[in-house]
């Protein structure tokens, strides 16, 4: 069993996003052990990407400045490695198809492996596409997670037949941000889901508050969370790690009442 | 369903709220384009509406004063709202339309391309929102204002570079965030598929008439047909039609800015790199990581990182032949076609008769030459004063 699957084990999760790199990669470090240390159980690092184009305005600031001070993809290799010598939750990397494929989709995996990376999110590659990156995930034994969104429809039984690690329910329509209500259902979206596979279900997009955690961890079997942690990097900047661990303590506590 | 890859090139790499929208736009253009309900609408709308045919022009003057081959052009700057973005844009809006959608959104980089869609939209009574860069905004403020009295809402770019490439980043995430009743009309034969398809499809009108005008005129086929390339919609349909013709030759002339090896230019053959972005795999001016490269080209129509999907393939299979235009180049030539014919050319289009001016004088004088005037130039004259150190604001 993946790393990543033996998160989920535990109880509901906490999943925690923010850029790489942003504001600076030594920042970036502190702030990821630091979400490990105050309950995160995966963490997803963002590899910056000039065109977000999955990503509203918080995130494609926050690679914007990740970029500009000269994160590279190499450098976010090195910074994990550092890391795999801290923390021992699942790490993934979150970014987009042309970094990867840029890099070179075998030598990008190959390096996720040794650095440690347990699996990758990549939103602008979808079911139908997936063997650009399938074969190569499967060798290096990293886990390729998939996304269902609320367009997805007779889809989701399509995509979750396939999913490994978790599967990532994008729970509005659009872009990432923080959202007042989420309006999908997604109950019965999980309820679909777990119709056809065992694999754990996290939900993403739009949650900001440990009472939107607790509710969407409710409903499936954990929460991802995003821009609410990357607006406390844009606002703290490398202030931000002591307010970043009060947050992350206080989703994580919503999570954990969804478990009860 | 098949993914629509010319080679390697093209596919569907687009986030999964996406998915059901373009295969929708798959299976309804399917369905329409051998419907002859639907075939007949759209040819009165290019006939009756855009005034086609376009004149393929013989052009006289030129010809004479180059000395070497015989230059046609092909007349798309005629065409209602002044490009080629119009053949396009009819069919698509009405595909929409059949679709069920009310509301169309559009990318836009020199403006044509918004304001064509923003005439269809008016048209045919549908909702319409065009995302445009920033930097384009003001570089053409005229078609802003354009796009408006024809009621659509502009939303100026603030992202990134603020030019095209934002403008289609900002369209694809306003598609994802409402997509039941809303079709994004892509304004080139890019992006995921099926778009380069529909869109080379509703554009080979462009060769369609012009194959069929230059065999009443000449008897012949002609030697070669020239067009600009940014995305490559006009070239697309410019060539398409004579792709089976080996002897014609076809080539794209790209936007070279201040020179290929200058970093402020648009010419993606000449300097990209395979990559994989705005939701087709394709080439694109990007960095070693793969961040995609800030781009310049005098002309906002052809100021874009990458090039559609079938270009890329007939690059790579020789098919076509694509050439570096340099803004000074593009400039004389915008200057050339209008006093030596009097036709104020797009700046965009201007890029094709640079290399037509290149070309034509060492062709025999039995050999021919189609280029397209993409769109005009009217557009243009305060930004080609202004690059001549002549204040003019519109």
């Amino acid at each position: 069993m993946s790393r990543i699957r033996k998160a989920f084990e535990k109880g509901k999760a906490f999943i925690a996003f923010i850029t790489g790199g942003d504001p600076d990669l030594e920042t970036s470090y502190e702030l990821i052990k630091t979400m490990a240390e105050n309950g995160a159980d995966l963490i997803e690092i963002g590899i910056p990407f000039s065109d977000p184009i999955a990503e509203g305005p918080v995130i494609q600031e926050a690679d914007l400045r990740s970029l500009s001070s000269g994160t590279t993809t190499d450098a976010l290799f090195d910074m994990v490695v550092r890391l795999r010598k801290e923390i021992d939750i699942p790490l993934l990397f979150m970014t987009y198809m042309n970094p990867i494929y840029v890099y070179g989709t075998g030598r990008f995996l190959a390096r996720c492996a040794q650095a440690g990376i347990d699996g990758i999110i990549v939103p602008d590659v979808p079911f139908e596409e997936k063997a650009e990156l399938a074969e190569d995930c499967r060798k290096n034994g990293i886990d390729l997670i998939s996304m269902i969104a609320p367009t997805s429809q007779k889809r989701i039984e399509t995509i979750a037949k396939e999913a490994e690690g978790f599967l990532y329910c994008v729970s509005s329509l659009g872009v990432t941000g923080v959202r007042s209500e989420i309006t999908t259902d997604i109950g019965s979206m999980v309820k679909h889901v777990k119709s056809v596979t065992d694999v754990p279900v996290a939900v993403g997009f739009g949650i900001a508050t440990p009472e939107q955690a607790k509710k969407m961890a409710g409903l499936s079997d954990g929460a991802i969370v995003g821009s609410a942690i990357v607006k406390l990097v844009a606002q703290y900047g490398k202030e931000a790690v002591p307010y970043v661990a009060d947050y992350v303590k206080s989703m994580k506590a919503g999570v954990m009442e969804a478990s009860s | 369903m098949e993914t629509g890859r010319f080679g390697e090139y093209g596919g569907q790499y687009v986030p999964e709220t996406l998915m059901n929208a373009v295969h929708e736009l798959e299976e309804a253009y399917a369905h329409y384009k051998s419907d002859p309900e639907f075939n007949k609408e759209l040819e009165d709308l290019l006939k009756n509406y855009a005034g086609r045919p376009s004149l393929l022009y013989y052009a006289e003057k030129m010809t004479k004063d180059l000395g070497g081959a015989k230059i046609y052009l092909k007349r798309e700057d005629l065409n209602h709202t002044g490009s080629h973005k119009i053949n396009n844009v009819l069919g698509q809006v009405l595909l929409a339309k059949k679709m069920g959608k009310t509301r169309v959104i559009a990318e836009t980089g020199a403006g044509q391309h918004g304001v064509a869609t923003a005439t269809a939209a008016a048209l045919m009574g549908m909702e319409c929102e065009i995302f445009m860069g920033k930097e384009d905004t003001e570089r053409q403020a005229l078609n802003v204002f354009r796009m408006e009295l024809l009621g659509a809402k502009v939303h100026p770019v603030t992202t990134g570079t603020m030019t095209l490439k934002d403008a289609v980043n900002e369209a694809m995430r306003e598609w994802t965030s409402r997509v039941e009743d809303t079709l994004y009309v892509l304004g080139s034969v890019m992006g995921p598929h099926p778009f380069p398809m529909i869109v080379r499809d509703f554009q080979s009108v462009i060769s369609k008439e012009s194959r069929r005008q230059i065999l009443e005129a000449e008897g012949k086929l002609p030697d070669a047909v020239v067009a600009c390339v940014g995305g490559g919609s006009n070239a697309m349909g410019s060539f398409y039609e004579y792709i089976k013709d080996e002897n014609v030759q076809l080539i794209g002339c790209e936007a070279a800015g201040l020179g290929v090896d200058n970093p402020k230019n648009a010419a993606t053959i000449a300097n990209g790199s395979v990559g994989i972005f705005h939701g087709m795999k394709s080439l694109f001016c990007q960095n070693e990581y793969g961040q995609i490269a800030p781009v310049y080209s005098i002309s906002a129509g052809l100021d874009y990182p990458g090039i559609g999907p079938e270009h890329a393939w007939l690059n790579d299979t020789g098919r076509a032949t694509y050439v570096p235009i340099t803004d000074e180049e593009a400039v004389q030539a915008f200057e050339y076609l209008s006093r030596t014919e009097g036709i104020i050319p797009a700046i965009e289009s201007a890029h094709a008769i640079a290399q037509v001016m290149k070309i034509a004088g060492q062709m025999k004088k039995e050999q021919i030459i189609v280029a397209t005037v993409s769109g005009r130039g009217d557009k243009d004259v305060a930004a080609i004063a202004r690059y001549r150190g002549v204040e003019i604001y519109e």
